[in-house]
């Protein structure tokens, strides 16, 4: 539709926002973050990039709905509105017509008049709409699905163990780890590759090349340099799939066609870059806020010790709690939402984690209860853009647990945590003091 | 007691399969799929009102009899 927009080494899927070189494909929204300042007020002045919005985003959440404020509003980056209860996320989520994909991560960028238009926008399926996104969907979900993901168990628990023999020699009550530089941020991009059939030698070499790609969207979104490393090094792992075929994702995503035609290698590496970008800072999120939890919740930490199968419903309670995953939708045509006037080309953020503390919906929500037997939480996002990774990431996330709390039985928190910013919510620095090991 | 599966609504959670696997499956789209027809076996009843407590979706009903 448009050669701006054409793929090439190193390209990222631009759900993120600007691209340096598309004045047509992407607008750029007048807006600069020093002409507003730090948040004051988050009902009328509502920004998630705020760095004291991740920090304390259930006290915010809960102050604005008790003030009686549903969707809160801001001017920022050109104007978005922020659904804060379950029934309003749920209704966004679900409308459309009303509300389009082309977009979901909030920025200085909108798709422009010669982006891909919807419904299938510029990164298949997450950033398209009905119809295109059902088929685009339905070719992915396979390679997902629970019994596709149930046999990588093993393999997962073995890479746990791995990392945390890898921190050396623990001495009780002295040291210190960081769980989630040292432990969480591993473990999602080593399961991906694993998935994926890239050697496991050139596992920290992947790693590297993964973690500077997406420290360079969350600085200037979209940017890539021409040569790039990340793009360079999938391109020729698509080689080496093509000269030795295996059983595995990249395999598995080489031979998906469109309209009987194969996919180009253009868009075997951008699915790739999109699983990277949509599966390991969001896992590694919620792997690290369960462990934060934990820190301060011996008793939580003792029970999952005790009865191991409180696990089940352990699981779902820290994602509803600490759900990471903010997405983000454009305003498709003028509406009126509950009062609120939006209009076309607005921003609206979609926070699952506060439609998961919304206590019309769930009894005392604020509160983790490590075996909630009611729990309809919709941190893999609700409708039809639910989270493709979510068996994935839910194998993932208990693994991790599991296995951390049977090494380390006891750990606290030992200093000061620090808080990703924007819409994937996480500890990014945890130092935990173990205070006792396994044997 | 019954279940009523409304399959439209179903995004593939996997909610249902994984607390209640005896009353759900799952097909190779992820979509649930359910595995009894008519009256629920009592032992199974709080399967499946777990199950339904627990679907994102809402797109299980219990029918009580």
């Amino acid at each position: 539709m448009t050669d701006t927009a054409s793929p090439r080494p190193g390209y990222v899927p631009p759900i993120f926002g600007d691209t340096p070189e598309g004045t047509h494909v992407y607008q750029r929204v007048p807006y600069n973050a020093d002409d507003y300042g730090p948040v004051s007020d988050f009902t009328t002045d509502f920004d998630h990039a705020d760095k004291n919005y991740n920090p304390n985003a259930p006290k915010v959440w809960k102050e604005l709905r008790e003030g009686g404020c549903p969707v809160a509003h801001s001017d920022r980056y050109g104007g978005m509105w922020v659904p804060l209860t379950h029934d309003t996320v749920q209704e966004v989520a679900y409308d459309t017509e009303n509300f389009t994909s082309r977009s979901v991560v909030v920025g200085v960028g909108r798709p422009g008049d010669l982006s891909l238009p919807a419904p299938i926008g510029g990164a298949p399926p997450i950033t398209s709409d009905p119809p295109f996104h059902a088929m685009a969907r339905r070719l992915l979900l396979p390679a997902f699905a629970p019994k596709k993901i149930e046999p990588w168990e093993p393999e997962i628990r073995r890479l746990c163990n791995d990392l945390l023999d890898r921190l050396g020699e623990v001495t009780p009550g002295q040291t210190i780890i960081d769980a989630a530089i040292d432990y969480a941020q591993h473990i999602p991009v080593n399961v991906i590759g694993r998935m994926l059939g890239f050697p496991e030698k050139d596992e920290d070499l992947f790693r590297k090349f993964v973690h500077d790609t997406l420290e360079r969207i969350a600085e200037e979104p979209g940017s890539v340099d021409q040569g790039d490393e990340l793009g360079l090094y999938i391109f020729a792992q698509i080689d080496d799939h093509r000269a030795n075929p295996r059983d595995d994702l990249t395999s598995f995503l080489m031979n998906v066609e469109l309209d009987g035609q194969p996919v180009t290698d253009d868009i075997v590496g951008g699915m790739i870059v999109l699983l990277l970008i949509a599966g390991i800072d969001t896992t590694w999120s919620a792997i690290g806020s369960s462990l934060w939890h934990l820190a301060q919740h011996p008793e939580d930490h003792q029970r999952l010790l005790d009865d191991p199968d409180v696990m089940t419903f352990a699981l779902e309670e820290f994602l509803r709690a600490y759900a990471p995953v903010t997405m983000a939708r454009l305003v498709a045509k003028d509406n009126d939402f509950h009062g609120c006037p939006m209009q076309k080309d607005d921003w609206v953020l979609l926070p699952f984690p506060a439609a998961n503390r919304d206590p019309l919906k769930f009894e005392d929500p604020d509160t983790f209860i490590v075996d909630r037997q009611e729990n309809r939480h919709a941190a893999f996002g609700l409708g039809i853009h639910r989270c493709l990774g979510s068996n994935l990431a839910r194998l993932e996330l208990k693994v991790a647990i599991e296995e951390f709390i049977k090494r380390f039985p006891r750990f606290e928190l030992a200093g000061d945590t620090a808080w990703s910013i924007g819409q994937i919510r996480g500890p990014r620095v945890l130092p935990v003091r173990i205070l006792e090991t396994a044997d | 007691m019954r279940i009523h599966l409304e399959a439209d609504k179903c995004q593939g959670h996997n909610r249902c399969y994984a607390l209640a696997p005896e009353l759900f499956d799952v097909d190779d789209f992820g979509q649930s799929v359910l595995l009894v027809e008519g009256d629920i076996p009592a032992e199974l009843v709080e399967k499946a009102r777990l199950a339904a407590a627990n679907c994102p979706e809402f797109a299980i009903k219990i029918l009580e009899a």
